[in-house]
C-alpha cells in the first residue's frame, strides 16, 4: 500500500512494453534424457513460474480480490461492526449520489488537484531548465530540491497547517506585515484548497523537476545549436524545442499525479485537528469522505460504493490520458 | 546551453533550495521553543533551547518509541521483501523463456495503473477475518511485493544482465536458482539498492492504510505523529517537534544515500 501521492509508477514516455523481447523458443533436438537431465529439464520449465508466483499470489489476494469484492460489498448492507447484511442492489450507490457531501468532496478533490498539478508542472519545468546547465555543484543542487520528498505527507500537513494558521500563522503574519488582510486559510474554501495544494506542490515539485531534467538531457544538443544559428534566443529555444520534446514526459507526470492526486488524504485530513475537512467539509476530499463513511458512520456498504465510483473516475481519466499519450507519442515520434 | 550559468541562475536555484528546506527548519524552530512562541508578536528567528524537552514530551504523549520500532520493522521487512521477490520475478521476466511470459508481463504493467488503495474495505474485512487488524502483519503482508518493483527490476535486468553469462552458468551445470543467486543478483545490485530505498521511504511515510488497521496503542510513526494533533487546542511546539523527530531517520538516510535517490529518479523508471 503506497500513500496517496506515491503509488507506483511506470517509466517515463513511450509504451512501457516497447522492449519486450518476443523471441520464439529455439527448436530442440530430440534426445535421450538421463535422470539428472530430467530434473534439469523440470528446473528449466517450472522455475520461471515459481519465481513470478509470489507477485501473482499476493496481488490476487491483496489487490485484485479486494477490488472485486468491493463491488460485492457495495450492493449489500454492511456495517463495520455488524458485518454483512441484506442484498440491497444499487441502494448504496443511490444514497451516495444523493448525498451532497459526496459531490462536495468530489469538487474539492478536483479543485485541489488542479491547483496543485498545474503550477507544479510549470514550476518543475522552469526548475529543470535552471538545472540543465553546466552548474558547479550539480549534485548539491539536485539533492537540495529533493529534500521535501523525504518529509512524510503527515509531517508536511502538520508543518503547513501551522504556517497557514489563521491567527498566528507565519504567512498571515507576513501578509499583515505588508499591510494586507489575514486570510482565513482554515475557514474559506478556496484558500484552504490553495494551502493544501501548496503542500503537494512543495513535496513534489523538486521530484518532478528531476524527471524533467533527465528528459531534457536526452534532447540532442545539436538541435539547440541549429536553433541558435537561426537566431533563436534561450526562451524561444525552450518553448519551441525543449517543451515539445518533453511532451511525453509531461504527460507521464500528469498521469501519475492524477492517480495519486485524486486519492489525496493525509494533507487535507491533518490540515486541521478535527480531521473531517473543515466545519462545513470545505476541504474534505473523496478519500476522506470514504474514510468517514466507513470508519465513523461505520457503513462499509456505502463506503464501498464510493470506492467503486472513485475507481471508475480514475480509470476514466487514466484512459483519457492514455489516448492522449498514444496520439502524441505516435504523432511526435517516440523517445 | 554550453555557456556557464550566471548569477541569476544560481540566485534562483538558491531560492528554491531555501524554499525546500525552510518548512523543515521552521518545524525545528517552533519545536525548539515553548508553546507560547506562536502567540508572540514576532515569529522566532533562531532555535530556542527547548527541543529536547519538547521531544521528551512527544515520547510521553504518544507511544513514540514503539512507533519508531514498528516503523523500522515494517519498512525494513517490506523493503527487503519487495527487493527479493521483485528481483526474482524481474529476472524471470527479463531473461527466462516460458509460456505466457509476455501476456503475464503486460498484466503486471496494467496493474500499475490500478489504484489498489481503493480495495481498502474488503482488505479490512479480510484482515479482520484473519485476526490481523491491530497487528503489524496487516501493514506488512499486503506490501511484500509490488507490480512496480517487478517492472523496475525487469527493465534493469534486461540491459544489465548479458545472456552469455546465464548461458555460461547453465553450461557449467548451475541450477536455475543458483544462476539467479550467483549471476542475476550481483548484476541487479545497483537497481535493487534504489528500489529498496524508495520502498523503505514509501512504507515509512504511508498513512491511509495504517490509520485504518492500526490502533493508537500499536502505531507506526505516522499514526503516532498525527495523534499529537488531536483535541481542540493544538500545542505546536509538541506537534512540530514530533514532525522533526519523525523525519530524522529519513533525513539520515537521505544524507547517506540521497545521490542514489537522485539518480534513481533521473533513471526515469522511478516514480516512487
Amino acid at each position: 500500500m503506497a500513500s496517496p501521492t506515491s503509488l507506483s509508477r511506470e517509466s517515463q514516455g513511450g509504451p512501457a512494453l516497447a522492449g519486450l523481447p518476443g523471441a520464439p523458443l529455439p527448436p530442440r533436438s530430440p534426445r535421450r534424457v538421463a535422470f539428472s537431465q530430467t530434473v534439469s529439464h523440470w528446473d528449466f520449465k517450472v522455475s520461471p513460474y515459481l519465481y513470478i508466483s509470489p507477485f501473482f499470489l499476493l496481488f490476487t489476494v491483496f489487490g485484485l480480490f479486494p477490488l472485486l469484492y468491493t463491488a460485492y460489498v457495495s450492493v449489500h448492507e454492511w456495517g463495520l461492526l455488524g458485518g454483512q447484511g441484506e442484498f440491497i442492489g444499487l441502494d448504496n450507490f443511490r444514497r451516495v449520489l444523493e448525498d451532497r457531501f459526496f459531490w462536495n468532496s468530489l469538487r474539492n478533490t478536483f479543485s485541489i488537484f488542479l491547483l496543485s498539478s498545474g503550477p507544479q508542472i510549470l514550476i518543475a519545468l522552469g526548475l529543470a531548465a535552471l538545472l540543465d546547465s553546466q552548474l558547479r555543484g550539480k549534485t548539491f543542487w539536485r539533492m537540495s530540491i529533493l529534500v521535501p520528498y523525504v518529509v512524510a505527507p503527515v509531517a508536511v500537513a502538520l508543518i503547513f497547517g501551522n504556517l497557514f494558521g489563521d491567527r498566528f500563522g507565519l504567512i498571515n503574519q507576513g501578509l499583515e506585515a505588508i499591510g494586507l488582510d489575514a486570510i482565513r486559510w482554515h475557514v474559506d474554501t478556496l484558500p484552504s484548497h490553495l494551502a493544501i495544494a501548496t503542500m503537494v506542490n512543495w513535496r513534489w515539485t523538486g521530484y518532478n523537476a528531476l524527471i524533467f531534467l533527465a528528459a531534457m538531457q536526452a534532447i540532442p544538443r545539436d538541435m539547440y545549436e541549429a536553433a541558435a544559428i537561426d537566431g533563436a534566443n534561450k526562451i524561444r529555444q525552450f518553448l519551441s524545442i525543449t517543451v515539445p520534446m518533453l511532451r511525453p514526459t509531461i504527460i507521464f507526470v500528469v498521469i501519475t499525479s492524477t492517480i495519486g492526486g485524486l486519492q489525496i488524504f493525509a494533507e487535507p485530513r491533518l490540515f486541521d485537528s478535527a480531521g473531517l475537512g473543515g466545519s462545513d467539509r470545505q476541504f474534505q476530499t473523496i478519500t476522506m469522505y470514504l474514510w468517514e463513511l466507513g470508519w465513523r458512520v461505520r457503513d462499509l456498504g456505502m463506503a464501498a460504493a464510493v470506492a467503486w465510483i472513485l475507481f471508475l473516475v480514475i480509470v476514466l481519466i487514466a484512459l483519457l490520458n492514455l489516448l492522449l499519450t498514444r496520439r502524441i507519442a505516435t504523432a511526435g515520434g517516440r523517445r | 546551453m554550453t555557456r556557464r550559468p550566471g548569477f541569476l541562475v544560481y540566485g534562483l536555484l538558491f531560492a528554491f533550495a531555501l524554499g525546500s528546506m525552510f518548512p523543515l527548519y521552521w518545524s525545528f524552530l517552533v519545536g525548539s521553543h515553548q508553546a507560547d512562541v506562536m502567540t508572540k508578536s514576532l515569529p522566532p528567528l533562531l532555535p530556542g533551547g527547548y527541543f529536547f524537552e519538547n521531544a521528551s514530551r512527544v515520547f510521553g504523549a504518544v507511544a513514540f518509541w514503539k512507533a519508531l520500532v514498528n516503523s523500522l520493522i515494517v519498512s525494513t521487512v517490506v523493503a527487503s521483501s519487495v527487493v527479493f521477490f521483485s528481483t526474482l520475478a524481474g529476472f524471470a521476466f527479463a531473461k527466462l523463456r516460458f509460456r505466457g511470459r509476455d501476456p503475464l508481463m503486460v498484466f503486471v504493467v496494467a496493474t500499475l495503473a490500478v489504484p489498489t488503495q481503493l480495495g481498502v474495505i474488503p482488505l479490512f474485512i479480510v484482515m479482520a477475518k484473519l485476526g490481523w487488524t491491530g497487528t503489524l502483519w496487516a501493514v506488512i503482508v499486503p506490501g511484500l511485493v509490488t507490480a512496480f518493483g517487478v517492472f523496475f527490476m525487469r527493465q534493469y535486468l534486461l540491459d544489465a544482465l548479458p545472456e552469455e553469462l546465464i548461458e555460461a552458468a547453465r553450461v557449467d551445470g548451475c541450477s536455475m536458482i543458483r544462476t539467479f543467486w550467483h549471476v542475476a543478483v550481483p548484476a541487479a545490485r545497483p537497481a535493487a539498492a534504489i528500489l529498496g530505498l524508495f520502498t523503505f521511504m514509501a512504507t515509512w511515510t504511508d498513512f491511509f492504510w495504517p490509520l485504518i488497521v492500526l490502533p493508537a496503542s500499536n502505531p507506526t510513526v505516522q499514526i503516532a505523529l498525527q495523534q499529537l494533533q488531536s483535541g481542540y487546542y493544538v500545542d505546536y511546539s509538541l506537534v512540530l517537534a514530533g514532525a522533526v523527530l519523525s523525519t530524522i531517520p529519513l533525513l539520515v538516510l537521505f544524507v547517506l544515500a540521497g545521490r542514489h535517490l537522485v539518480s534513481g529518479i533521473m533513471a526515469g523508471a522511478v516514480k516512487g
